[in-house]
């Protein structure tokens, strides 16, 4: 199966809970919208789609929206495991909810605490939701958005007054 | 597991009794400082010496590399990332890069291929060996120690030989690498492989056949097939439990599609199987080493980089490849802009696929870079397979799913 057909197959079986199925490079990206997010997994997961890589998420500030992407592929279906999948949602800034989809996916629970933490995306459902790399301090700051600046400390940058 | 109160409660309204059994945990702390590889925590409570519940509590030597590679230039976030896992440095970046050349349309040379899948695979050896080492020390058998970590020297200084460091190379760029092999490095290649087979049939003699090693990691950690696929995990863990799924072989990158390699794959699941896997892996690793070696000593006229590239190297950069065969990079390169888009890449490393996200929008940075490294992917089987196991069990697990903290924490 190409990459080509594969897109075809989703298409065909995600029907209207796909918005938008293309390809880009190396995988297959799927667009779907908020509410219909799990059938849309769980219509990938079905189809053989068994753990999930990573989840990513992409803050377009100028747009207001977080793009939260499943990045999925297989194991046990040797001819699936070629491809990668992305199963994206689009999620506003300033109220980011997306449902968890760990019930399905039990390999999604750790990376959805990271997105948690980077990004403020809230998992509706989801089991354990903290941060998982950062002190709760350093995460309220959503340091992965756009809008938070890395500051880039001088060489003099608090070395005590005396031997300036 | 406990009850939540409203499922006692619906118990108890279908009229069923229901007695709270009160049970004293013991809860004990393990890390951030321990005698294994440290800089991570794993919270346990104890009933009697059998785990009931894991919480692995990671981070400690987090980064947010993530972020920084979105404040530099392209060609900059190779010796970002590469500091994750500094012991399997070629095999980390890799991905990235081959990201990149996805997103400029770029193919690097056949030579330049084989170049990397050679670093590759004395890096996976030496991931290996590092790994065997750490183990050692966490089931007290000093000896495994010691040789893992001279023996590693070896195929260290192969690298340093072919690269010019030991650990951190950056070797991999757009469309090459920066550096030829050596004149004599086929025969220097060849020696390290004689001597680490020779070698291979001591470390089963004293470890892998050793009763007390077999009798901690016999059956310890089971993780089924169906389960391994259900959480995730990656590597030679994923193999361990007769999965089998190496991107080397499912998506062949470079040119491991040309070489003659077996991907090893054992189907008991437990911390036994899962060293053999490793122990296998560094055999068939030293098979490609040979071919690579083999293919780009009959092949020596081909640059290391893409030919367009070579082309418009100026002369001064092209008298000084021919004499040193290091490529010096053109200041164009490294201000390069890429085409906006979004690739993903993947690569077998030591410990397992690590996963690349690279979005670009046209600019001289990253727009975004996610990296799932594997150790990151391994963390579940802390929470999900340690509970149940005696406390005796951890260091066995710990060691045979050979996590790195700082690769997981990134």
């Amino acid at each position: 199966m190409s990459l080509q057909a594969l897109a075809e197959v989703i298409k065909e079986r995600l029907g209207t809970l796909a918005k938008e199925v293309r390809i880009a490079k190396g995988h297959v990206e799927i667009v779907t919208e908020g509410g219909r997010l799990t059938e849309a997994a769980r219509a990938l997961k079905e189809m053989g789609f068994d753990h999930v890589k990573s989840v990513t998420a992409v803050d377009y500030p100028k747009e207001g929206k977080i793009r939260v992407t499943y990045h999925v592929s297989s194991y046990l279906k040797e001819d699936l495991s070629k491809y990668i999948v992305g199963l994206s949602v689009d999620v506003p800034r300033d109220n980011p909810i997306v449902e968890t989809l760990v019930p399905l996916w039990n390999s999604a629970e750790f990376f959805e605490r990271e997105v948690f933490e980077f990004f403020g995306v809230h998992f509706k459902g989801h089991p354990d939701l903290r941060p998982l790399l950062l002190i709760p301090e350093l995460a309220e700051k959503r340091v992965l958005r756009k809008d938070f600046v890395v500051r880039e400390e001088g060489i003099y940058e608090g070395v005590p007054h005396e031997y300036k | 597991m406990s009850i939540s109160e409203g499922t006692i409660g619906e118990l108890r309204a279908k009229g069923v009794e229901v007695k709270r059994l009160e049970r004293e945990y013991y809860e004990i702390f393990i890390g951030p400082q321990h005698p294994g590889s440290g800089h991570m925590r794993i919270i346990v409570r104890l009933d009697g010496d059998i785990i009931v519940d894991a919480d692995p509590d990671i981070g400690y030597v987090h980064r947010t590399m993530e972020k920084l590679s979105e404040g530099r230039e392209w060609i900059k976030v190779t010796p970002l990332v590469e500091r994750m896992t500094i012991i399997d440095a070629c095999n980390v970046t890799l991905p990235y890069i081959n990201a990149v050349e996805k997103l400029m349309d770029k193919r690097p040379s056949t030579r330049a291929s084989y170049l990397r899948v050679l670093l590759c695979e004395i890096n996976r050896i030496a991931s290996h060996l590092y790994g065997f080492g750490i183990f050692g020390v966490f089931l007290g058998h000093s000896t495994a120690y010691m040789w893992g970590f001279g023996d590693r020297e070896v195929f260290l200084e192969l690298a340093e030989i072919l690269t010019g460091t030991r650990l951190t190379y950056t070797y991999h760029i757009p469309g090459g690498v920066r550096r030829d092999m050596p004149q004599d490095f086929p025969q220097m290649a060849r020696r390290a492989v004689r001597y680490m087979r020779n070698r291979m049939a001591e470390y089963e003699k004293i470890f892998l056949n050793n009763p007390v090693i077999v009798s901690r990691l016999r059956d310890v950690g089971v993780i089924s097939k169906t389960r391994a696929a259900e959480l995730g995990i990656v590597g030679p863990t994923l193999r361990g439990s007769g999965v089998r799924y190496d991107v080397r072989l499912n998506e062949p990158y470079e040119v491991y599609s040309e070489l003659d390699f077996e991907v090893p794959v054992f189907e008991e699941g437990d911390a036994l199987a899962r060293t053999l896997v490793r122990m296998e892996e560094i055999k068939q690793s030293l098979n490609i080493i040979e071919q690579a070696v083999d293919w780009l000593e009959k092949h020596r006229d081909e640059p290391v980089i893409a030919k367009e590239d070579y082309e418009k190297l100026p002369k001064l950069h092209k008298e000084l490849y021919e004499k040193t065969g290091r490529v010096k990079l053109l200041p164009t390169q490294i201000s390069m802009k890429v085409p906006p888009g979004k690739a993903v890449a993947r690569a077998e490393a030591g410990r397992g696929e690590i996963f690349y996200y690279v979005e670009s929008d046209g600019g001289v940075m990253p727009y975004r870079v996610r990296v799932v490294t594997p150790s990151a992917r391994n963390v579940i089987v802390f929470k999900k397979v340690v509970p149940g196991h005696r406390l005796m069990d951890l260091p066995a697990i710990y060691g045979s799913i050979d996590y790195f903290p700082p690769e997981a924490d990134r």
